[in-house]
């Protein structure tokens, strides 16, 4: 039952064209049934915020399907399977799906054709403590899936009062072209409703509100039907207006509970959490299935004859994917993501990550270069529509002139580069790309920064112990000299001119080790052969 | 696989030269009311400006080594060149509009980097230049009900010769109520100057209350298309109205009404399409309603108290050095930051 | 007449004591000169400035003892940073002290390494591990790429090794268009 519920409003956003219903006239597909298994599958062992994980195989080993490949490292990291069963032909280093057109360390496997599964064993994680759960779910390489790639054990945490108050499922995918998580809620509504229940669970959460732009009904419909069939407790599905970016997480949770979760805050402290639909279904078949994250639905849409869904493993070359859709000749560049906030891939070879929710065929009619950039007349249009509420305009004149404090003093780094700001821009400036600039850099400086000051503090502690060395030796010495002194003295009562002499002799030759003291402070240890005073007792 | 740009890979068909053009049709109605009751001498002004505006433009431009096909056809500088005539006697000499388009487009908006970077609006610079060096020509306005005279008119801006009040020409009624009330040994109440002259009419100056509507059909349009915000508009005419209504309760004989200052003058025109001025002014929402009326309270005094018979111009200007300091302190909070930060 | 100046001279001196007052109660303590040059310096303490280090370089300049543009590592832009805190003129880089180099840090040949611990006595910054007789390695994360250590070396095994672009720290690029001059 959809209730009628108080829906809030966040700032601005835009309406563009959604071009959605083209990919959805047909259902999700099983790409391997469609095609050939891939002559190598290339995974990266980075598909996650975090660190990277270190490889588990070597070349030459032979692995199962879903198979662990690459163990986190570090608390915030996510684990990585084998997509199919085959020879780990190299782990080596390989083109990323970046805009930077860098390679980082992939697992490159050539499949043996028997895509042959690891043991799946479900996980009993109602009878685990949360910890395990949450173990379990790193091991299984679940991370969000809605593009932000964040690994989910990490969020599946009550918050500090023990218990949320709102779980908010994301449905609302608002970026156009993209329509994998509409079409998974369609056809797998039920894996996503238990999913969703599980992180309910997990998260002791009060309620859950399922949002979902009222441009998808069929979803709608599905989902709560789902619901109703399942009979499981405190969901809800809530159609939400359609406006990007309304499944920004931030924008999201506005919408449904009002609440805003500010920059660098986490949003459990405030009561709430947010996860994707696909990471939901994704927790599903982790822990009801036992099955780790190693594929995803993708769309791929664009300037192609038969836009589509389908069901790709990670570490497919995405040119293959793309040829089963027709691309049009004149296809010049594969963006992952959206129109609004996707990525320029640097080559069509490049592997589909966890990240790839879309693969959105480019050509020069689709997304014709921009007009060329006029300068800010401030007319204020981007602040308009900035779902954050910034001055964007602002931000890119200190950007812009690369004064990055005062750009971060209007709140740069509240900035979700959702693209909006550019989007109504008149004077069609590249805004986000200003802040992408003035983000890394400052980024960079922060790092540079920190590691200046490390430095420092190292170079200031060596030239105290250096200080506090000679002064240890010195002092030793003295010691020393004071000795040989009290000594002499002693042994200085019989009035003998030849003895005196010694002494002299003796007395010079300690004055010359003060001044000059033998270097390794090991050779201090092994004491200077005793004055000429002692041979003589009288 | 080449590619120069980043995401968002489509945008919204919108343009500077859109935004322009609609500025000057949204100032086409009151031009047309111009016309209708004070000739086409207005037109004769427009056309010039228009050229020195773009023949201005072009060749700073090239100076500059800046694509120039690009920013004349920007529209920009022929909405600086409309806003000059509009603002100036239609009846003034050919040079004056003609220098003072120069100056508005060289000195106060390419001096100071071109579109986008000038901290002065130029035609109200440009406007303040003209009137403290020429304030006799400034002050001959048309008289309303001759559009027939445009032979005359036509010998006013091109001929050169003794310049007279008469039947064309005469002071608008910002000027006869200021002198009057200043002049008359402090006699003269504004009732009695009201209706005296045949340069009032039922609120205002005459024709010049319809040319003002015309100008606030237009900004009505600009606001609908989303090209300006209300904020301005309404700051300003409130605050005028309130301030004028205010010492006209106090005193009625001393001070005009709040009508008569909203239809008189500039009024309107800086109302919708000169404190609206985006580059020059504040753009922050409270920022907007501070400037606005900041420069009608200061439009105000310096009527009612200064040497000059209309402010606007001058309040434009002053108010334009206040605008980033305005912003500054009026940037609203952003997301997650309002109340605190608490939900 | 004499009104006017008494007013204008009991307002001078309000004023006066008012900004006395002023300057007094709310003085900003600032960072020492010595500190906010060594903040700008890169900290590899390198010495190619022909200090022992960043500070003693810091301390110099702010007696006017050294220019400003004798740190390699710090670079134009380090050049620039001190202009502008000290109010002097920009000069390019002195050649005598070196030139700006891409970011590196020094790596051991492990195979060749003989344990001698005289590269651990010259780094600055302690970021050589080992012992005598034993391997030695560099730390990279606290390495500063100041080359110390590559002259004490009596078997040659260390080399500056160029820190590679990553994903991890890519950067975005200044966005530059073009705006074409159309000739029309």
């Amino acid at each position: 039952m959809t209730a009628l519920r108080q829906l809030f409003r966040f700032h601005g956003g835009v309406k563009p064209a959604y071009n959605k219903e083209p990919s959805t006239t047909q259902p999700i597909a099983d790409f391997y049934a469609l095609a050939p298994l891939p002559a190598e599958f290339v995974i990266p062992l980075h598909q996650s915020i975090g660190g990277v994980p270190h490889p588990l195989v070597a070349a030459g080993e032979q692995v199962k399907k879903g198979q662990l490949i690459g163990a986190p490292d570090g608390y915030v990291s996510s684990a990585v399977h084998a997509a199919t069963s085959g020879t780990v032909k190299a782990v080596e280093m390989r083109l990323m799906p970046h805009t930077s057109g860098l390679s980082a360390l992939c697992v490159v496997i050539a499949p043996d054709g028997k895509d042959e599964w690891i043991e799946r064993q479900p996980v009993p994680w109602r009878a685990m403590a949360p910890d395990e759960v949450r173990d379990a779910l790193r091991d299984a390489g679940v991370v969000g899936l809605g593009g932000a790639v964040f690994p989910t054990y990490l969020k599946v945490n009550p918050g500090k009062k023990g218990k949320l108050d709102t779980l908010v499922i994301n449905g609302a995918e608002c970026e156009p072209f993209i329509t994998c998580d509409d079409m998974q809620m369609r056809e797998q509504a039920e894996k996503v409703v238990r999913g969703a229940a599980i992180l309910r669970d997990l998260t002791q959460a009060g309620q859950v509100l399922i949002g979902i732009e009222d441009n998808k009904p069929e979803a709608i419909a599905a989902m709560q039907a789902a619901v109703t069939q399942t009979g499981e407790a405190k969901i809800e599905i809530v159609p939400v207006p359609t406006r990007y970016p309304a499944g920004g997480a931030k924008q999201l949770i506005r919408v449904l509970t009002g609440i805003e979760v500010p920059h660098g805050k986490r949003s459990t402290d405030y009561g709430v959490q947010c996860f994707n639909t696909g990471t939901a279904c994704a927790t599903y078949e982790a822990l009801e299935l036992g099955q780790p994250l190693i594929s995803r639905v993708v769309t791929v849409a664009g300037n192609v004859l038969r836009p589509r869904n389908f069901v790709v493993r990670f570490g497919t070359p995405m040119k293959d994917v793309v040829a089963l859709c027709g691309p049009k000749p004149d296809s010049d560049r594969l963006i992952m993501g959206g129109p609004m906030m996707g990525f320029a891939m640097p080559a069509d070879t490049v592997p589909v990550v966890k990240a790839t929710n879309c693969i959105l065929v480019g050509s020069k009619a689709l997304f014709p270069p921009p007009p060329p950039e006029m300068p800010c007349i401030r007319c204020g249009e981007c602040a308009k529509v900035c779902p954050s509420d910034l001055a964007p305009f602002e931000m890119y004149w200190f950007s812009r002139a690369k004064l990055f404090g005062k750009a971060q003093e209007y709140h740069l780094f509240d900035c979700i580069e959702c693209g909006c700001c550019a989007y109504v821009c008149p004077s069609r400036i590249p805004l986000v790309d200003y802040y992408r600039f003035a983000k890394s850099e400052i980024w960079a400086r922060e790092q540079e920064k920190s590691a200046a000051d490390e430095a420092r503090e190292r170079y200031e502690f060596r030239m105290l112990r250096e200080e506090r060395e000679k002064q240890e030796k010195a002092a030793k010495l003295a010691a020393k000299a004071a000795e040989t002194k009290a000594k002499l003295a002693a042994a200085a009562t019989p009035e003998d001119a030849a003895k005196k002499a010694l002494i002299a002799a003796a007395m010079e030759r300690a004055q010359q080790a003060t001044q000059n003291p033998p270097a390794p402070p090991a050779d201090n240890a092994e004491a200077p052969p005793a004055p000429p005073a002692q041979q003589t007792p009288s | 696989m080449s590619n120069a740009f980043n995401s968002p890979y489509f945008r919204q068909p919108a343009s500077v030269r859109s935004v322009m053009l609609r500025v000057l049709v949204a100032l086409l109605p009151g031009l047309a009311a111009y016309v209708w009751f004070f000739g086409a001498a207005i037109l004769v002004q427009i056309a010039l400006a228009s050229l020195a505006a773009l023949a201005g433009e072009a060749a700073i431009l090239a100076l500059r080594d800046k694509p120039v096909w690009l920013f004349v056809s920007d529209g920009s500088a022929l909405v600086t060149a409309w806003l000059v005539a509009l603002s100036f006697p239609s009846i003034a000499p050919w040079w004056m509009v003609v220098v003072a388009t120069l100056i508005a487009i060289v000195v106060v908006k390419h001096l100071y980097g071109g579109l986008g970077q000038n901290p002065f609006n130029p035609a109200m610079a440009a406007f303040c230049i003209m009137i403290v060096a020429y304030p006799q020509l400034m002050s001959q306005w048309p008289a309303a009900g001759h559009q027939a005279d445009f032979a005359a008119q036509w010998q006013l801006i091109f001929g050169g010769g003794p310049r007279v009040l008469d039947a064309v020409t005469m002071a608008t009624a910002l000027d006869t109520m200021r002198t009057a009330l200043h002049t008359a040994g402090g006699t003269a109440t504004v009732g009695a100057v009201f209706g005296s002259q045949p340069t009032f009419g039922a609120f205002g100056g005459k024709g010049w209350e319809w040319v003002a509507l015309g100008y606030l059909l237009g900004g009505a349009w600009l606001i609908q298309q989303r090209i300006i915000t209300w904020h301005i508009p309404v700051a300003f005419i409130a605050a005028l109205g309130v301030t004028a209504g205010l010492f006209h309760f106090i005193s009625p004989d001393r001070y005009a009404g709040a009508l008569f200052h909203i239809l008189s003058g500039g009024a309107m025109l800086g109302a919708f399409f000169i404190a609206t001025d985006p580059v020059s002014g504040a753009t922050t929402p409270k920022g907007k309603l501070i400037y606005a009326a900041g420069i009608a309270i200061l439009a105000w005094i310096i009527r009612t108290f200064g040497a000059y018979p209309d402010g606007i111009a001058f309040a434009t200007l002053l108010m334009n050095i206040c605008a980033p300091l305005i912003d500054l302190h009026t940037q609203p909070p952003v997301f997650g930051h309002k109340n605190g930060g608490q939900p | 007449m004499i009104a006017a100046i008494l007013v204008m001279a009991l307002g001078a001196v309000v004023l006066g004591a008012a900004l006395g007052y002023a300057s007094i109660k709310f003085k900003v303590e600032g960072d020492p000169l010595v500190e906010k040059i060594d903040a700008i310096l890169p900290q590899t303490q390198c010495g190619q400035c022909g200090f022992p280090g960043c500070k003693p370089y810091a301390e110099a300049i702010a007696k006017g003892e050294a220019d400003i543009n004798c740190c390699p590592p710090g670079g134009e832009e380090g050049i620039r940073k001190l202009a502008d805190l000290l109010g002097r003129e920009f000069k390019p880089l002195s050649e005598e002290h070196g030139v700006e180099k891409p970011k590196s840090v020094a790596f051991i040949d492990e195979n060749t390494c003989i344990g001698c611990t005289l590269c651990m006595q010259a780094c600055p910054v302690d970021a050589i591990v080992g012992a005598a007789k034993q391997m030695h390695t560099i730390v990279p994360k606290l390495c500063t790429g100041c080359e110390l250590c590559l002259e004490p070396c009596p078997v040659d095994c260390i080399t500056m090794v160029p820190i590679p672009e990553t994903v991890a720290n890519w950067k975005w690029k200044y966005p530059t268009f073009a705006i074409k001059k159309v000739t029309a």
